[in-house]
C-alpha cells in the first residue's frame, strides 16, 4: 500500500555541546512495523529519536532515510515522508482543534500554492481516525490530557507520512487512554502500513504493541529484536538495574515484567533463588 | 432532516473542517476590515480637526493637489505629514512588536520592553551628540544598533537552549543599560543638539516632516509585505521549535528572517518618531483579544498600532492645552498594563499573548 521506507542510523554519535549522550550507535527501524524503544531515564532514547527525525544533527555518523543522509535533505521534503510527535508540543493559545490539525499540512504546501480540498480531506481523515471530529471547533487548551494527545496525533496523521516517530506518546495519560493511543497506532500500522517508532516508558505495553523492541542503556543498545526474545529478566537487570520476574502475559502471550522491590514480596529475597531452583527442578521432573 | 449518526464517515468531518476554516477566515477578514476602517476614520479626523476645522471637501481638495486657501498649508504641510508619520510608525511598531510577542509566546517580550527600541535610541543619541551625524546616518546607525541588540539578546538567551522568560530578563537588563547610555549622552549634550536628541527619548511627532516620513514609508512598503509573507511561518513557530521542525519548517532561518524584518520596521519607525512608548507592547495583545485565535495577528496588530499612535497623538496635541509628545500619552496607557502583566506573571507564571 505505501512504499516501504528505510530509516537507519549508522554509527551516530549524539550529544549537546561537549556532552556525548549516544556514542557510535547503529539502529535499523524495520519498515512497515512498530518499533518501541525502551530504557531508563536519561539513557539517550529521546535523543536518538530526535536524531532519527533530523532534529538533532549527529557529531559523527549519519541517519539515512531511503539511503540518503536525512540531515542534508530539504527539511520540507523529509516532512512529507517522516512525521514526529515531540514529547511536549505547544498548542498556541486558544487554537481550535481543526486549526491545529491543519498545521500538519504545512509540508504539503508550497510557497505559493493555496490550501486545497485535498488538504481539507486529509485533515478530515485525521480527525476521523483519531475520533476527535466532535471536538473540531473546541479550543485545544480546554481538552483533557487524553483528548489533547489524540489531537496531536491527528496533527501528525494529517501530515500523511509513511514513517511516524513518537516521543513518549502515552506520558501523562491514564491506563485506558494509554491503551487507546497504542491501539490507534496499531490500527494505523495495520491499515496503512505506516512505520511506527516510539519511545515508551511502560515495558509491558511496549512488549505487547511492538513488533520490534529496542532496549537502551547509557547511550548503547543492549538488545534489539522480537519482544519475546529481548525482554528477559537479564535485559531488565542490565537496562534498569532492577530484579524482576518475566512471565507470559496471560492475555497476549507477550512478556510481562513483574518488578521485584524490597517490600511487598511474598517470597523473601534470600528465598528467591531457592524458590527459583526448586521451580527449575520441578520443571525438570515434569519434563 | 434525517442525519445518519450511527455511521460517521469522512464526509461529515470534511464539512466540519471546511466550515471551521471558513469561519476563521471570515472572522479574521471582519476584524481586520473593521480595524482598517477605524484607522482610516482616525486618519481623516486628524486631518480635519485641530485649531481650525476643515470640511472633508476641503481636506479632499488638498489631498488631490488643489489649492485651498488656508487648508493647503495647515493640512498639506502640517497635519498630513504628521498623520502619515503617525500611521506608518504605528504600523511598524504594531507589526514588529507582535512578531516578537508571538515568537516568544509572551506579551512581555515586546521590543520596547526588551531593549530593542532603547538600543536604537542609544545609538541615535550617540550619533547626534557625540559624532554629529546627519539624519540619514543616524537612522542607519539606529537600525544597526537595534539589530545588534536583538541578535545579542537572542544569542545570550538561546545559547543554552534558553527560554522566553530568560530572554525577557536579559532584554530588560539590556534596556536599562541602553537607557543609561542615553541619559549620559544627553547630560553631556550641547544645547543645539538637544531638540534632535530628545526625539529619541520620548516618541514625538511635533516636528514631523515629509523628509522624515519617506524612509519609514519605504520600510513599510518593502518590509511590510515581507513580514506578511512570513506570517504562516510565524504561526508554525508558535507550536514550539521541535514541532515546527517536524512539519518541515527551517526553524533557525525562519526565525532569523522574522527577526530581521521586524527589527527593520521597528528601527525605521523609531527613526521617524522616536521610541513611542508601549505601542508595540499594547498593539499585539489588543489585536489578539479582538481577533481571537484565528489567523495571523501581524496585520491586525499593525492596524491597532497605527490607531493607537493616531489617537494618542491627536490627544497629545489638543487635549491638554499644551502640545505633549505622543509618547507621554502612550506611556500613560501602557504602564498600567505592564504592571498588570507583571503582577499576573508573578502569580500564575503566565503572560502569554
Amino acid at each position: 500500500m505505501t512504499v516501504d521506507r528505510s530509516l537507519h542510523a549508522q554509527g551516530v554519535t549524539l550529544g549537546y555541546g561537549d556532552r556525548t549522550i549516544v556514542d557510535s550507535l547503529d539502529l535499523q527501524i524495520p519498515p512497515g512495523r512498530i518499533t518501541a524503544i525502551v530504557g531508563a531515564n536519561a539513557c539517550g532514547k529521546s535523543t536518538l529519536l530526535k536524531a532519527m527525525a533530523r532534529l538533532l544533527p549527529p557529531s559523527a555518523g549519519e541517519v539515512l532515510l531511503d539511503g540518503k543522509a536525512i540531515h542534508r535533505m530539504p527539511t520540507k521534503q523529509v516532512a512529507r515522508v517522516l512525521g514526529l510527535l515531540p514529547q511536549s508540543p505547544i498548542a498556541p493559545d486558544g487554537i481550535a482543534v481543526s486549526d491545529l490539525v491543519s498545521r500538519g499540512r504545512h509540508p504539503h504546501q508550497g510557497a505559493l500554492s493555496r490550501w486545497t480540498r485535498a488538504d481539507d480531506e486529509a485533515v478530515a481523515r485525521a480527525l476521523e481516525a483519531t475520533d476527535v471530529t466532535h471536538l473540531a471547533d473546541r479550543p485545544v487548551d480546554e481538552l483533557s490530557g487524553g483528548q489533547r494527545q489524540r489531537v496531536w496525533i491527528a496533527m501528525a496523521l494529517a501530515q500523511e507520512t509513511d514513517v511516524l516517530l513518537l516521543d513518549e506518546p502515552t506520558t501523562f495519560l491514564d491506563i485506558s487512554h494509554q491503551v487507546d493511543v497504542l491501539d490507534l497506532l496499531a490500527d494505523l500500522n495495520r491499515e496503512r502500513g505506516t512505520t511506527v517508532a516510539m519511545v515508551l516508558h511502560d515495558l509491558n505495553l511496549a512488549a505487547r504493541y511492538a513488533d520490534h523492541l529496542v532496549a537502551m542503556a547509557q547511550g548503547q543498545i543492549v538488545a534489539a529484536g522480537d519482544p519475546g526474545e529481548v525482554l528477559t529478566e537479564d535485559t531488565v537487570r542490565r537496562v534498569f538495574g532492577l530484579d524482576s520476574r518475566v512471565v507470559p502475559d496471560p492475555l497476549t502471550g507477550s512478556p510481562l515484567v513483574i518488578p521485584i522491590g524490597r517490600h511487598h514480596t511474598l517470597i523473601e529475597p534470600e528465598q528467591k533463588d531457592a524458590a527459583a531452583a526448586a521451580e527449575v527442578e520441578a520443571g525438570a521432573q515434569v519434563g | 432532516m434525517s442525519t445518519v449518526v450511527s455511521e460517521p464517515h469522512v464526509g461529515d468531518a470534511l464539512s466540519v473542517v471546511q466550515a471551521g476554516r471558513r469561519r476563521r477566515r471570515r472572522r479574521w477578514a471582519l476584524v481586520t476590515g473593521i480595524l482598517a476602517l477605524t484607522v482610516v476614520a482616525a486618519f481623516a479626523v486628524s486631518l480635519m480637526f485641530g485649531q481650525t476645522f476643515y470640511t472633508p471637501a476641503e481636506v479632499w481638495g488638498v489631498l488631490t493637489g488643489h489649492r485651498v486657501s488656508g487648508a493647503s498649508f495647515t493640512v498639506g504641510e502640517l497635519r498630513l505629514p504628521r498623520a502619515v508619520t503617525a500611521l506608518l510608525t504605528g504600523l511598524c511598531f504594531g507589526m514588529g512588536g507582535v512578531v516578537f510577542q508571538s515568537m516568544l509566546r509572551n506579551a512581555l517580550a515586546s521590543p520596547d520592553v526588551i531593549g530593542i527600541n532603547t538600543g536604537a535610541s542609544a545609538a541615535a543619541v550617540f550619533g547626534i551628540v557625540v559624532l554629529g551625524l546627519g539624519e540619514t546616518e543616524v537612522s542607519v546607525m539606529a537600525m544597526a544598533a537595534a539589530l545588534a541588540v536583538a541578535l545579542s539578546i537572542y544569542l545570550l538567551a538561546y545559547r543554552k537552549g534558553g527560554s522566553g522568560p530568560r530572554l525577557i530578563l536579559i532584554g530588560i537588563g539590556v534596556a536599562a543599560m541602553c537607557q543609561a547610555v542615553v541619559s549620559y549622552v544627553i547630560s553631556r549634550a550641547a544645547e543645539w543638539d538637544l531638540p534632535a536628541a530628545m526625539r529619541w527619548i520620548t516618541g514625538n511627532l511635533n516636528d514631523a516632516t515629509w523628509d522624515r516620513a519617506l524612509p519609514v514609508a519605504g520600510a513599510v512598503i518593502v518590509l511590510g509585505p515581507l513580514l506578511l509573507s512570513l506570517a504562516g511561518r510565524l504561526e508554525i513557530l508558535r507550536m514550539g521549535d521541535e514541532t515546527a521542525a517536524a512539519v518541515g519548517l527551517p526553524v533557525e532561518r525562519s526565525r532569523l528572517l522574522l527577526i530581521v524584518a521586524a527589527v527593520g520596521l521597528l528601527a525605521f519607525g523609531t527613526a521617524a518618531a522616536g521610541p513611542i512608548a508601549f505601542v508595540s507592547f499594547l498593539a499585539g495583545p489588543i489585536a489578539v483579544r479582538l481577533l481571537g485565535p484565528v489567523g495571523s495577528p501581524i496585520l491586525p496588530a499593525g492596524l491597532v498600532g497605527a490607531l493607537l499612535v493616531l489617537v494618542a497623538d491627536f490627544c497629545a496635541q489638543y487635549a491638554f492645552g499644551t502640545r505633549l509628545p505622543v509618547g507621554v500619552i502612550t506611556g500613560v496607557l501602557g504602564a498600567p498594563y505592564l504592571v498588570y502583566l507583571l503582577v499576573r506573571s508573578s502569580r500564575s507564571g503566565g503572560t502569554t499573548l
